[in-house]
């Protein structure tokens, strides 16, 4: 006969990558199925993700250039710099949100079928990211209103598309493995994700930060991935030491993440 | 033949929390005792949290084996049957089986793939079509792609929802939800099958269909486990069955066997329940939401109230069954069924209210209905009762309570009965003999 199962206590912690690797294909099937459901039942349906970080723009750009009267950087549209920003904090937040809560929405899944729970919450963030994809169609529609050429710094924006991806994917993790046992973070969540709106530089240039206090600003990982983004596509100044620091803190997030996750998973079908 | 499924000395532990509960309540609790309670229990959570250990709430931590040293071999195309009273470890043990969750001690060895029908169903998106959802469930429940697509045709014939495909499954009816649910997990062709109550659902046409497919997977040489409170099904579909008591497995042997063991188990749970005025061990593993009634007490009338006895009925007399029923909200009409089994686990009969009435009429309150038999003689022995209370019209599933022991039918010597002769289930009162002799032929040797 084919395969042979052994469970034992601890067993499962051997095989662990070996483990995602066979479930791939249900990865695949959850993850269509969140983007299927998303927008299903409402008229404008994937409109939305254009909408959000839309208005969000609108309302940032009136704000903080016209109000704030904040300086934009160098020779950038003050709406562009703002819907850089925006793109990747609706990333970072909708994948959180949705990543925190995606345990408990599945909690029929993880009482009754065994499968590697590490696929359920970067599902969710995959979903995160196909909402990023449409607004990012939008952006280069504004590129090109504006008539703004990126140079050839464009080619590193992958780049900061992944380490965006892993800077929302470790504290995600984290929560996710949190909130299963503990539903404060359900309240913590939008709390971060609301206080974070104003404390990343989505609606400002991370260069108006005073330069004795921007090492610590780039602790806070999401910093880096939109100072990277602006540099990359829009041209704007790089602070590289803070850069260095928002890596270092993206891949301690990452790690705490996994390791926090991969402690508690086991017990999750007995506590959701 | 192999063994497919090993099971060595599996044992499983959880960790309960208990409040200290003297200290809730006594009025001379202090606050200061309170502070220093709840300052002790925050720095041993954040420790254990810090380790990465499991937290648990409250003053004590109680361990509680829900499995313990469990040994039990399945050949390749066995049918097992698992029996065992709620809170037995029955789901602790598929649990296990399925790796749904890890065992604390001991091992299992599987050859083979195991899909689980913890439940049907699960993983059904009601926003998804018909169709959608085969996909996700068979990828839920293991299947490729490749796989899918080829049974899609088997699946959706079985499933006899043909026109219903691309709509979204939270508008089907529930029994057409059950039968997709089915259709996908009956075409997963996994060697080894774990199948937990699920015959309980759908119409009986469906059912059948189900206990054909079930039987038919068995017949392919492939191993099922199956868990069920319906000792019929158990009884039909498997040959061999494992007793589980607060556990441990108390029994092994054929399903028959296994049976009536079950059955007499049952008679201590009664007189707990009777004693605490709670049915809870005799309901099934499923929970309602608040329902909207819920069966307290079911018991003959009558007869002595010593819990510990079982109610005698005299062979060939009437007997009348009395439900006690907590009713939280009206129930305009309420069906109550009444299954009667043998011991050995056979149905005898099944007495439902809407066969000869209209509905019950219930009130908020302490309700008692009074089934009265009149013309149903059981031979001597036990009978056990599933007792089910519905309404009739939409509302939400009250209560069922499952192999309640209801009564001994006793014969104090009215009737001599042959001794070497088994009675079978039931006695006819009236039976009369006669002889007719055919004159003639007495008439023809006569002369």
């Amino acid at each position: 006969m084919a395969d042979v199962v052994i469970i034992e206590n601890g067993r499962h912690e051997r095989n662990y990558w070996g483990d995602i690797w066979r479930y791939r294909e249900l990865f695949y099937v959850l993850a269509w199925r969140d983007v299927a459901v998303r927008y299903k039942q409402t008229v404008i349906g994937a409109s939305w993700a254009l909408i959000r970080p839309f208005l969000t723009m609108v309302v940032f750009t009136m704000v903080f250039s016209r109000i704030a009267k904040l300086p934009s950087d160098a020779a950038v549209p003050y709406p562009l710099m703002v819907f850089v920003g925006t793109l990747a904090w609706t990333f970072f937040s909708t994948g959180l949100t949705d990543a925190a809560n995606s345990m408990i929405g599945n909690s029929n899944l993880i009482s009754k079928i065994y499968f590697p729970r590490l696929i359920v919450p970067i599902a969710a963030v995959v979903v995160a990211f196909a909402d990023f994809l449409i607004a990012f169609g939008l952006l280069l529609g504004m590129m090109i209103w504006y008539r703004f050429l990126p140079s050839w710094h464009a080619l590193f924006f992958p780049f900061f598309v992944v380490a965006g991806i892993a800077a929302t994917v470790g504290p995600s993790l984290w929560i996710t493995a949190l909130n299963v046992k503990y539903r404060d973070f359900r309240i913590i969540v939008p709390f971060i994700v609301q206080l974070g709106l104003y404390v990343s530089p989505v609606g400002f240039s991370s260069n108006i930060v005073p330069e004795k206090w921007r090492l610590l600003y780039s602790l806070n990982p999401v910093v880096g991935v939109i100072d990277g983004c602006r540099w990359s596509l829009l041209g704007s100044d790089i602070y590289l030491p803070g850069m260095a620091v928002s890596f270092a803190v993206i891949v301690l997030s990452m790690w705490l993440g996994v390791r926090q996750f991969r402690a508690t998973e086991k017990s999750f079908a007995d506590l959701i | 033949m192999t063994a497919v499924i090993t099971v060595e000395n599996l044992s499983k532990r959880y960790l309960l929390g208990h409040r200290a509960a003297q200290a809730n309540h006594s009025p001379d609790a202090s606050l200061r005792d309170a502070i220093m309670r709840t300052a002790r229990n925050a720095t041993r959570k954040t420790g254990d949290l810090m380790k990465g250990r499991e937290v648990v709430h409250g003053d004590t931590i109680e361990e509680f084996w829900a499995l313990r040293d469990i040994n039990f071999e399945v050949k390749e195309g066995e049918v097992l049957g698992l029996i065992g009273r709620n809170g037995a470890g029955k789901s602790t043990l598929l649990k296990v089986l399925s790796r749904i969750t890890e065992p604390t001690k001991g091992r299992v060895t599987l050859r083979g793939r195991v899909a689980s029908l913890l439940e049907v169903g699960t993983g059904f998106h009601p926003e998804l079509s018909g169709r959608e959802n085969i996909f996700l469930n068979g990828a839920i429940l293991g299947m490729s792609r490749v796989d899918i697509r080829k049974k899609f045709d088997e699946i959706v014939a079985f499933s006899e929802v043909e026109k219903f495909l691309d709509t979204p499954v939270k508008r089907y009816s529930s029994g057409m939800y059950v039968r997709l649910a089915f259709a996908v997990a009956a075409h997963m062709e996994p060697e080894i099958l774990i199948v937990d109550e699920v015959l309980a659902v759908g119409d009986a046409a469906f059912q059948a269909k189900c206990m054909g497919k079930m039987s038919s997977v068995a017949s392919e040489n492939r191993t099922v486990l199956f868990v069920s409170h319906n000792m019929g099904a158990i009884k039909t579909l498997t040959t061999r069955s494992l007793l589980l008591q607060s556990g441990t497995i108390t029994a092994d042997a054929d399903s028959e066997t296994v049976i009536e063991k079950y059955l007499l188990t049952t008679l201590d749970a009664r007189a707990k329940a009777l004693k605490a005025k709670d049915l809870e061990g005799f309901r099934r593993g499923r929970h309602y939401d608040n329902p909207p009634a819920s069966i307290v007490e079911i018991n003959i009338a009558s007869t002595n109230d010593d819990p510990d006895t079982l109610p005698e009925v005299e062979l060939g007399s009437d007997f009348t069954v009395e439900i006690c029923l907590d009713v939280e909200s009206p129930i305009l009409a309420g069906d109550l069924c009444v299954v009667l089994m043998n011991s050995q686990g056979e149905r005898v009969t099944s007495l439902v209210a809407s066969d000869k009435v209209q509905g019950l009429s219930l009130r908020p309150g302490e309700n008692v209905v009074k089934l009265s038999v009149k013309d149903l003689f059981l031979a001597p022995g036990r009978y056990f009762a599933d007792v089910s209370l519905d309404p009739m019209i939409d509302g939400k599933s009250c209560d069922a309570i499952f192999d309640y022991p209801l009564l001994t039918v006793v014969n104090h010597g009215q009737v001599t009965h042959a001794l070497n002769r088994p009675w079978g289930s039931v006695y006819s009162k009236d039976a009369r003999w006669s002889v007719t002799q055919k004159i003639e032929d007495i008439a023809a040797t006569g002369t």
